[in-house]
């Protein structure tokens, strides 16, 4: 008897020990490319290299403000369209979760999650980028919508089945109309859910490359014409990356520091807003 | 005769096909305390659901019949005004966990966009919870969550509320089936204060408490309302065999 429980123990041992290690085997590579990328771009991040634009080969300095600007406007005008739309389906979903629409709805949200991101871009540009004749902000942030839609549906979904029903009967039994129960009582209380589930997909997309290839395209010069080619942050990694020269490759490196640097802190935020807001049910 | 403020004649219910409540027919008189008993699944919560229109919220869920508050037929009302009259508190306590006490307490007029003096409504908080027995306790904390109360004191937070409309009647769906003992009697007593004002209708399990706690009492089973009598009466000489054999034990 003895034994067999000495045997029980080393198992559980054993077991234990593996999953710390795999555990620790995932994360080094990611803290070494983190470790990395921040080595490489941290030299280049200046004042100077946030005002400014690229600069031709061979002239020293230079920056990325027109990638920085870039970003920040097309995720901006993306997060404007996708955010409110995908609350509502996400509330629309949660509340009538057996109706016909809500499946294929579903259904869509799902499909469109998988979607990889070379088509949309290829879809927008067929739609936008071609009848409007130019490559233009406006059609990269409709791509970046579109990647961004399905996340902040299904996390505020998701968020708001999670609330007990019967929160809202306490609601109604008040004699509170249902759309005043759905504003002041299941999005509040499933608010942190909800913001997270934003910044996740904000995090997500600003490092999104391939939907802008074809719409956004890219500009070596300050712009904030919407209708006009515009840069961002993963493209002119992208482009930076791709040259032979060593100046080019330096900025790419501050670019992708700056890039890794945005996500770092959503993902960061995010987690300290679920910890501070999360409403005790 | 005193006068009567909830009646149902012939009032029937139904989840799809499931018919659950069967021809009740019942009047509930001013200022009452009315236990409704019987086995699981005898249609005595979905006939509570009825008088304040909760139970049309359920898909598929239909009645047909009729059932008035005071001279006015409850199904030809606006639910919101049903709702507004008829107060609930439900199995489980079941505060906003996003708003404090002081918000939970007045939450049936800020969650109607009702606005109000801040004056009149400290009022209707202090006296709304101390008619729930429970100013004592939190009136040094008014402004935390609802949630950090322990279960008993939730359950009054929620009478409380209900109370803070000023409803008619006040419906109670099992209220201390997940309370412990103490907050169970504490949560008794307020039965016998707020009859003063209100008329309560309270759905039990606990034949004991059915006893303790009510005038009348009626028994439901299978759908039927057996029996509806004063509670002595009911308990010492019930006059149905089925409700004998359910007070006795013999089903359950």
């Amino acid at each position: 008897m003895d034994a067999r429980i000495g045997i029980r123990n080393t198992k559980s041992m054993l077991f234990k020990g593996l999953i710390v290690f795999l555990a620790f085997l995932i994360t080094l590579p990611l803290i070494v490319v983190l470790l990395y990328i921040i080595k490489q771009g941290v030299t280049q991040v200046n004042w100077h290299f946030l005002t400014h634009v690229p600069t031709p080969v061979g002239e020293p300095g230079g920056g990325i403000a027109n990638a920085l600007v870039g970003s920040l406007l097309m995720v901006g005008m993306a997060s404007v369209v996708s955010i409110p739309v995908g609350i509502l389906t996400g509330i629309y979903l949660s509340e009538n979760p057996h109706t016909k629409l809500a499946y294929w709805s579903g259904l869509c949200v799902d499909v469109l999650q998988g979607v990889p991101s070379i088509v949309i871009g290829i879809v927008v540009y067929l739609w936008i980028v071609k009848p409007l004749g130019s490559f233009s902000a406006i059609a990269g942030s409709c791509a970046l919508a579109i990647m961004m839609l399905p996340i902040v549906i299904r996390s505020t979904e998701q968020t708001l089945r999670l609330l007990p029903p019967s929160l809202k009967e306490a609601a109604l039994s008040l004699g509170v109309p249902y759309h005043r129960v759905i504003i002041k009582v299941i999005v509040p209380c499933g608010f942190a859910g909800i913001l997270s589930g934003i910044m996740l997909s904000v995090a997500r997309i600003i490092g999104e490359t391939a939907p802008l290839l074809f719409t956004a395209l890219g500009n070596s010069y300050l712009s904030y014409a919407v209708t006009k080619p515009m840069e961002s942050l993963p493209h002119v990694i992208y482009t930076y990356a791709t040259s032979p020269y060593d100046d080019w490759h330096n900025l790419a490196w501050g670019a992708s520091f700056i890039l890794l640097m945005f996500v770092l802190i959503l993902n960061i935020t995010t987690k300290l807003i679920t910890r501070k807001w999360n409403i005790q049910l | 005769m005193e006068h009567t403020v909830v009646s149902a004649s012939k009032f029937n219910a139904w989840f799809g096909d499931n018919h659950v409540v069967k021809d009740v027919s019942i009047g509930i008189e001013k200022n009452q305390v009315i236990a409704v008993m019987g086995p699981s699944g005898c249609g005595k919560t979905t006939f509570l659901r009825c008088i304040n229109r909760m139970h049309e919220l359920i898909p598929g869920a239909t009645a047909k019949g009729s059932l008035k508050l005071y001279d006015d037929e409850v199904y030809n009302m606006n639910p919101i005004y049903v709702r507004y009259k008829i107060g609930m508190v439900f199995q489980r306590p079941n505060p906003f966990p996003n708003l404090s006490i002081y918000d939970n307490v007045v939450a049936g007029y800020k969650l109607n966009g009702l606005k109000m003096a801040k004056a009149d409504l400290d009022n209707i908080v202090e006296k709304s919870l101390t008619s729930a027995a429970l100013w004592k306790e939190v009136k040094d904390s008014l402004h935390k969550k609802g949630t950090f109360l322990s279960g008993g004191q939730q359950q009054r937070l929620c009478i409380a509320r209900a109370i803070a409309m000023e409803p008619e009647v006040i419906l109670f769906d099992e209220p201390t089936s997940a309370l412990d003992p103490i907050s169970t009697s504490s949560v008794e007593q307020l039965f016998h204060e707020l009859k003063e004002n209100y008329t309560l209708i309270i759905v039990t399990h606990n034949m004991q408490q059915a006893a303790r706690v009510s005038d009348k009492t009626a028994f439901f089973y299978l759908g039927e309302l057996v029996e509806f009598d004063n509670t002595k009466q009911m308990f010492t000489a019930p006059s149905d065999i089925r409700t004998q054999n359910y007070i006795t034990g013999r089903f359950s």
